[in-house]
């Protein structure tokens, strides 16, 4: 076993042909569908569950030559800032031993940091790269959605999740999204990537920002730790010094992305969950009750307690009378944040902030909170909100030697603006 | 924290729509905290209405058969089927 426990399975997946990621390991999200290897989505729900075939991004990864090690511990389907929540046991940050390495991919960011794998996938529906990406010191990318094919993703919230790269460098992280990027018969979200991004993304890792105009939404700095948003403005400095100049903007809509996000991620997981019943996949139900009575009881023992909490309060939030109340006014709010964003990205080329608000929590102690660990997504989840594309790079660290990560936002297909900022710090 | 707008018969509830079961323990958990998070959710009353015309396309493709999983695989993970169906417990 890893020292971290960054990985779920341990089970090597050799790639095929001379691709660009000829000789690299390519550790795997394990809520990404790998044919022949378990996958389990940090679940009891899915101890044994074996995919019959490969998720999108996992052949391209094949093809391109890269070998697979293993299939990396997460938050139980995603949800989480922590991947304390996993059924296989909390992760260890490499970068900042005793504390959490962020979640929901933090076994991926954790193995990165670590040195046991080259590079790795994590997944991002409101955060879920970039906030172990920050925690553990290392690069993550969210893409546009629709730059990347979802199919062999286990659905979290259809709406905003993305595929990404984790990577210790830039360069690295845009080679990795080279590669899995693209349109893909299997998921109709798709978009040619030819067409609005165009291939050779790391040639845009030049570390050139001479002249770059951006954005400070001052939100998203109200709040954060003092020690986080001095190392933010030291980054900031860095790239001053390198040519780039930079202003504040107010965007008000942000006041209220986390409680959107919520409100539509936990929607969405509602409905998109309703499919572990035992029956199909699942641990073996013994049960004499009838249909409900059994699923019910399956649900009760597969799933653990952060999982019900958002299957419930999805099911309230879309319940009769409560529909319009929450739903409703969740999805005006994601309109509105999509609006500030247009009208930002409209006078900065790129918008940035510290990726997190807070340093790495010590293990342990936000599992008893939730309300509180959601808050912690405030600055991460109005990009999902939004469909934009998102760099998490190391910014420095705290006096008390903890990762911060700096999140440059761009437009949307806009990678090769937040690849081009963020390769003059990383 | 407004006090809990959430009664642990609303949970229940709730729990029975979403077919969860719930312990004690859990309940009583998940109505201190529902009570908490959905106070924070009424925040999302303050937002205003806003115009907003998605910019979407149908996407379409002919409608030509592929191959697609065998019977075999679809039910490899299946914990019981039988005679190539998945076994479910009884309706009613």
């Amino acid at each position: 076993m890893s020292a971290y426990n960054a990985f779920v399975t341990r089970e090597a997946i050799e790639g095929s042909g001379e691709g660009p990621l000829a000789g690299k390991t390519v550790a795997v999200k394990d809520n990404i569908s790998t044919a022949g290897v378990r996958t389990t989505c940090g679940s009891a729900m899915l101890e044994d569950y074996v995919p019959p075939y490969d998720a999108t991004v996992v052949q391209r990864l094949k093809q391109a030559g890269a070998t697979i090690p293993g299939k990396t511990n997460m938050d139980e389907f995603g949800m989480g800032t922590t991947t304390e929540t996993s059924a296989f046991g909390p992760t260890e940050n490499p970068a900042a031993e005793g504390h959490v390495p962020g979640g929901s991919s933090g076994g991926s960011a954790a193995a990165v940091a670590a040195g046991e794998a080259d590079l790795a996938l994590g997944t991002d529906t409101g955060g879920s790269i970039r906030c172990p990406a920050a925690f553990c010191g290392v690069v993550g990318i969210k893409p546009t959605y629709g730059l990347v094919s979802r199919y062999g993703l286990i659905a979290y919230a259809n709406s905003l999740e993305q595929i990404g790269p984790i990577a210790t460098s830039v360069e690295a992280a845009a080679e990795l999204l080279d590669v899995i990027a693209g349109q893909d018969d299997h998921d109709a979200t798709t978009r040619d990537f030819d067409e609005h991004v165009g291939t050779g993304l790391a040639e845009a890792a030049d570390g050139d920002v001479d002249g770059l105009d951006i954005g400070v939404p001052t939100e998203l700095l109200d709040g954060a730790d003092e020690a986080v948003v001095e190392t933010f403005w030291d980054a900031i400095a860095d790239l001053e010094a390198q040519g780039a100049s930079y202003h504040e903007v107010s965007m008000e809509s942000l006041e209220h992305a986390v409680e959107a996000y919520y409100v539509i991620a936990m929607s969405e997981a509602s409905s998109n969950l309703a499919r572990f019943d035992g029956v199909r996949y699942g641990p073996t139900p013994e049960y004499e009750g009838n249909w409900n009575e059994e699923f019910a009881k399956v649900r009760e023992e597969g799933f653990g307690e952060e999982v019900k909490r958002r299957i419930l309060l999805g099911t309230y939030a879309l319940s009769a009378g409560y529909h319009d109340k929450y739903y409703k006014q969740a999805q005006d709010a994601r309109a509105w944040i999509k609006q500030d964003f247009d009208e930002a990205l409209g006078e900065a080329d790129v918008l940035a902030s510290p990726t997190m608000p807070v340093p790495p929590m010590k293990r342990g102690e936000s599992l008893d909170d939730p309300l509180t660990m959601y808050l912690a997504d405030a600055n991460t989840t109005p990009v999902n909100l939004a469909n934009l594309p998102a760099i998490s790079v190391p910014a420095g660290e705290t006096d008390d030697g903890l990762p911060v990560g700096l999140q440059i936002v761009g437009p949307a297909f806009g990678e090769r603006e937040i690849i081009r900022a963020g390769s003059a710090l990383a | 924290m407004s006090e809990s707008a959430v009664d642990p018969e609303e949970v229940r509830h709730v729990a029975d729509l979403a077919r969860v079961d719930l312990d004690e323990e859990e309940v009583e958990r998940f109505t201190d905290q529902f009570g908490e998070i959905l106070a924070a959710f009424e925040a999302l009353e303050e937002v205003p209405e806003v115009e907003s015309e998605a910019d979407l396309v149908n996407v379409m493709r002919p409608d030509e058969t592929h191959d697609c999983l065998s019977q075999e695989e679809a039910l490899q993970n299946a914990p019981e089927s039988e005679e190539g169906y998945f076994k479910g417990p009884k309706v009613s």
